[in-house]
């Protein structure tokens, strides 16, 4: 009964972030067509990918009852590891991309240990994290990046499938494969076991669910989607001394957008990464609309309060409704 | 009510002020070890001044962490609080006690702002509070264009650099706020109920609390705080600038509740704990410069000492609550 | 009950410390109470400002050419014999704003290097710095905390914001020892000298001059920036407005971009999706290669550049032999002030006001200053000026 009142909960909070991204792409089709012609669709859907596959990592810690702070600057970290690394050299692409998989599997497990084991609240865990990685990377490369990217390791992310009409971006199938995976996982046991230690560790616990296990999984989620996010972003736009900066509250609000629950419990993968797309659509309207740039992070405030205000509102109805005893 | 008496408490504050201790003997010996002397006076000044922003925007927000809310737009509230100080003052001494009043009103609005959304739209606060940080980015970045308005130097000195042997005056005022804080959380109705409503809603409701309300207040006396936060930087500035939000002091204050033995998850704590949070993280800070240690070194320690410490809190507390597992199921309903 | 105990003895321990003496940082009064007007308007352009730095550019600097860290514009030479003092083993003091750039990572390293020549050659002793991360309030408490400790011959300031350290600088400045303060400056004159390359004018006007030379009138220009609010970019930005606006050129828009090269490339791309962008103005040269990038991936044909003398862009731009420009904020300024430190503490003039030489790089020294950097990694500055140093090219190769 709860469960079915539950899943019709989530597919209402997730209906916001659809209807949003719906209207912000219409909106955007009023400005300029031509912004759905194939080949500048398939450049939004690049730079868009890194984002949507943030936010199916996120999604495995936030539903599971925790944060991750530190994904921001572990994309960082690994555009930078890429480039002291590599260091121009062809052949050390591969080795590279899997240390820096190894890397991000490993911040994923401390992340989750101590979060788990140690019992520090995930916002502080990853918050100290994000100090950690920022100042660990700019000890060791000396304040700024160091070394280059090889085009090997650039393809992924900057080049794509040449067909007649248009290319269809490496990025692109990247993040339908990443996303397909996540979706496919939360509908294993390990999925439901993720969703229940969010809903109620207590309960979950009782069942004889291994929680802590699931949860630092997902932290482990998080940290290998920070990788390919970071491999992607590196591949797109190269090396730059800010990049990954301030990514976790974008992809945070970005999930949040989606319906899931901060807390846990709550929502779905697909809407999470929807979100992400919704808030990657919204940055392009305001670009294409030629709003001043400064007015631009008050809009984006406000638009995402109402969608999550719109979203908590249509969730409250249906259980007030259910729960309306004289008192 | 008085399962939710904050009596407990005593002794993990003790703690706390212990690990306080424990930071400044260690860092003490390192200095000691460089050739230094942390206690030297320029030391303990420069200590204690480093207390008392973090120290007005983390009383704050441990009020409404208490109620297991959040508020990541202080940053920007005292960013704008500075600014409309010195607009308001515009170099006449005449003008402060306005402008003290305008700055309390709007950082006040602005609380109440955050928490009407938290409160009323249901929206989770961090989403809402980083909402309406965004929203005051987008006015401070098209209103202002740099820093603005002009302090007059009587009050400069009065807040931002005057001191009373080696105690700073800010350093006083934030105290004083601390202290009024703790007698608010320990004496008052009020207080008691932000202690339910972070222990589970509820129940809090249940037993007959106004928990918008409550939360409601605790977000204005959190945005008032940083108003004060944006006071004292207004004095030291000598004028008002919007670019202090660039430095996330949002996570320093968080930080420093969560280091004070304040749990995220509301109910527990309290701003005797932040205090000591904050003088530990000022601490750090003047070690971290007496011992010039790297500025990213700095961050790496910073991160490793928060983590580390926010561990051993949690040790005591499992030790304590084994047998007592918390709210957990309603830590996304409460969202 | 217990509250009243305590703050009884707080009263008690206040009364005591006010008896024992109440003291203040700011020991002075400044004479005229406008000193911090003129930074604290609204506009960013300030005519005058602007025509003297233009002017600033085709002024001979007096002194070497080959050091054009010790060479001034218009230098008013001032005495500083009151700071004489005996023996090599002068504490030098330096707060800084951050390192949290490139540009301020390059000439911090260039600063550390000049620091170990002087020392040994016994010209000062210690060496203290602290860092601020770029936070105004933290930066007042460390140079309050060096002024404090009393132990610093000289002090040495790189401000995070003009107006904001003003009273912070005031203060170091009444203690009575040398204050020397560099790149971005504060809103008195107290400091014994202040340091910096021509200024943010001449650089926006510099690119702002070179795209309306080289683009055909009605050519539309992307301006990229980086953050608003922050005075030495909006000056470069209000300069190329004001040139912009007398030429017949048409500004597409003015993005900020952080200086996130995935941000930046992401937006020239949509620009580019929408319609021809001919130039690229940047007020900051990080992520100036993405820029380009764009253009590559979108197969449009490369713009007219302005860009930094930062050593990507200036590879990209020679490999790929585009119209470009890179304007330069002197980053040799960072070797400077440690020298004029060890001059005022010799008791020799230093100028008032040390406005260093700021000359783009164009594409006749674009290959010398290629090869001069040929060992220099990616985000390394061009104009860094410590070719001569011993550490070179170590310290700057393997940061």
């Amino acid at each position: 009964m709860t469960h079915v009142k539950r899943l019709g909960a989530a597919l209402q909070g997730a209906g916001t972030v659809f209807l949003l991204l719906a209207l912000v792409f219409a909106l955007i089709l009023a400005i300029n067509p031509g912004f759905f012609a194939a080949p500048s669709l398939m450049a939004f859907l690049k730079q868009a990918a890194p984002l949507v596959i943030l936010a199916a990592g996120q999604y495995f810690v936030i539903v599971s009852g925790n944060f991750d702070l530190s994904v921001g600057a572990l994309v960082g970290a690994q555009v930078v590891i890429a480039a002291r690394l590599i260091d121009g050299e062809e052949s050390r692409t591969v080795p590279v991309m899997l240390v820096m998989l190894a890397f991000g599997i490993g911040v994923g497990l401390i992340n989750g240990l101590i979060t788990t084991v140690l019992k520090v609240q995930s916002f502080i865990t990853t918050l100290g994290m994000l100090l950690v990685l920022y100042g660990a990377i700019r000890l060791w490369t000396g304040g700024a990046p160091t070394g280059a990217l090889s085009d090997a390791f650039r393809t992924p992310g900057r080049l794509g499938i040449q067909t007649p009409l248009f290319q269809i971006p490496w990025a692109l199938l990247i993040m339908i494969g990443v996303g397909a995976g996540a979706i496919a996982l939360m509908r294993t046991r390990f999925g439901r076991i993720l969703m229940a230690s969010g809903d109620n560790e207590l309960a979950a616990n009782r069942s004889g669910a291994r929680v802590d296990t699931v949860r630092t999984a997902a932290f482990v989620l998080s940290g290998v989607s920070a990788t390919i996010a970071g491999i992607l972003i590196g591949g797109f736009a190269g090396v730059s001394a800010q990049v990954g900066e301030g990514l976790e509250f974008t992809v945070i609000t970005a999930v949040v957008l989606g319906g899931v629950a901060l807390g846990g419990g709550r929502g779905t993968a697909l809407a999470a990464m929807a979100g992400a797309l919704a808030i990657e659509a919204l940055f392009t309207l305001f670009n294409q609309m030629a709003l001043p740039a400064t007015l631009r992070p008050a809009v984006q405030g406000v638009i995402i309060i109402a969608a999550v205000a719109y979203a908590a509102r249509r969730r409250i109805r249906p259980a007030l409704q259910s729960t309306a005893t004289p008192s | 009510m008085t399962a939710f008496t904050p009596r407990p408490r005593i002794g993990a504050t003790v703690a706390i002020y212990l690990a306080l201790a424990g930071v400044l003997a260690v860092g003490g010996a390192a200095v000691a070890a460089d050739g230094g002397n942390l206690f030297a006076t320029a030391h303990l000044v420069d200590m204690l001044t480093r207390t008392s922003l973090t120290g007005f925007l983390a009383i704050g927000m441990t009020l409404v962490i208490l109620c297991r809310s959040l508020d990541l737009s202080v940053g920007y509230t005292a960013a704008l609080s500075s600014l409309v100080a010195a607009t308001t003052m515009d170099g006449q001494s005449g003008n402060v006690p306005l402008a003290v009043a305008l700055v309390l009103l709007v950082s006040g609005l602005i609380g109440a702002a955050n928490g009407a959304i938290v409160a009323f739209l249901k929206v989770n606060p961090f989403i809402a509070t980083l909402g309406t940080g965004l929203i005051l980015k987008g006015y401070l970045d098209t209103e202002y264009k740099g820093p603005a308005g002009d302090v007059p130097f009587a009050f400069q000195q009065a807040l931002g650099y005057t001191r009373f042997a080696f105690i700073p005056v800010s350093t006083v005022v934030m105290l004083a706020v601390a202290a009024a804080a703790v007698w608010f959380l320990r004496s008052t109705r009020t207080g008691h109920h932000m202690y339910a409503v972070g222990g589970d809603v509820e129940v809090a409701r249940m037993s007959g609390i106004r928990t918008t309300r409550v939360l409601l207040t605790a977000h204005v006396l959190c945005g008032m705080s940083a108003g004060l936060a944006g006071l004292l930087l207004a004095a030291r500035f000598g004028t008002g600038s919007a670019e202090a939000y660039t430095n996330l002091y949002e996570l320093d204050a968080i930080a420093a509740v969560v280091l004070g033995g304040t749990l995220l998850l509301g109910g527990k704590g309290g701003v005797a704990g932040t205090v000591a949070g904050v003088a530990i993280l000022a601490v750090l800070d003047t070690v971290f410069n007496v011992m010039q240690i790297d500025p990213f070194a700095k961050d790496v320690l910073r991160g490793v000492v928060i983590i580390a410490a926010v561990a051993l809190y949690a040790r005591r507390q499992l030790d304590r609550t084994a047998r007592r597992p918390r709210f957990a199921a309603a830590a996304g309903r409460a969202s | 009950m217990q509250t009243t105990r305590l703050a009884l003895a707080a009263a008690a321990a206040l009364g005591l410390l006010l008896a024992t003496g109440c003291t203040t940082d700011t020991p002075t009064e400044p004479a005229e109470e406008d000193a911090s007007t003129a930074e604290s308007g609204d506009e960013w352009f300030v005519q005058a400002e602007y025509d003297e730095q233009l002017a600033q550019r085709d002024i001979e600097p007096e002194g070497d050419p080959d050091t054009p860290w010790l060479q001034a514009i218009e230098p008013e030479w001032v005495d500083t014999s009151q700071f004489a003092r005996e023996g090599g083993d002068a504490t030098v003091c330096f707060s800084n704003a951050s390192v949290s750039n490139p540009w301020r990572v390059t000439g911090w390293i260039t600063m550390q290097e000049q620091v170990k020549v002087l020392q040994e050659a016994g010209e000062i002793g210690e060496f203290r710095t602290s860092d601020a991360g770029d936070d105004d309030d933290r930066q007042i408490s460390d140079i309050q905390a060096f002024v404090d400790s009393g132990e610093c011959d000289a002090l040495i300031i790189s401000p995070s914001t003009t107006a904001t350290l003003t009273p912070a600088v005031e203060t170091a400045c009444a203690s009575g020892i040398p204050v020397i303060v560099f790149d971005r400056g504060v809103n008195t004159d107290c400091a014994t000298t202040f340091i910096h390359p021509i200024g943010g004018y001449a650089y926006g006007a510099d690119a702002a001059e070179f795209l309306v030379d080289n683009l055909e009138p009605g050519s539309t220009v992307l301006a990229l920036r980086i953050l608003p609010g922050v005075d030495v970019l909006e000056h470069r930005w209000a300069a190329a407005q004001e040139i912009f606006g007398d030429a017949d050129l048409e500004i597409l828009g003015n993005e900020f971009t952080g200086g996130d090269a995935a941000e930046i490339k992401n937006i020239v791309t949509q620009y580019l999706q929408r319609g021809d962008v001919d130039g690229i103005w940047m007020d900051a040269g990080d992520g100036a290669v993405a820029a380009i990038e764009a253009f590559e991936d979108a197969g449009k044909p490369y713009p007219v550049m302005a860009g930094e003398d930062e050593l990507s862009f200036l590879r990209k731009w020679q490999e790929t032999g585009m119209t470009a420009i890179a304007p330069v904020y002197s980053n040799f300024q960072w070797r400077t002030p440690v020298l004029a430190a060890t001059m005022i503490l010799k008791g020799e003039q230093v100028p008032s006001e040390w406005v260093l030489p700021q000359e783009p790089i164009t594409e006749a020294d674009l290959d010398d200053y290629l090869e001069r950097n040929a060992d220099m990694p990616s985000l390394h500055y061009a104009k860094f000026g410590g070719e001569d140093l011993p550490g070179f090219p170590d310290a700057w190769r393997d940061r």
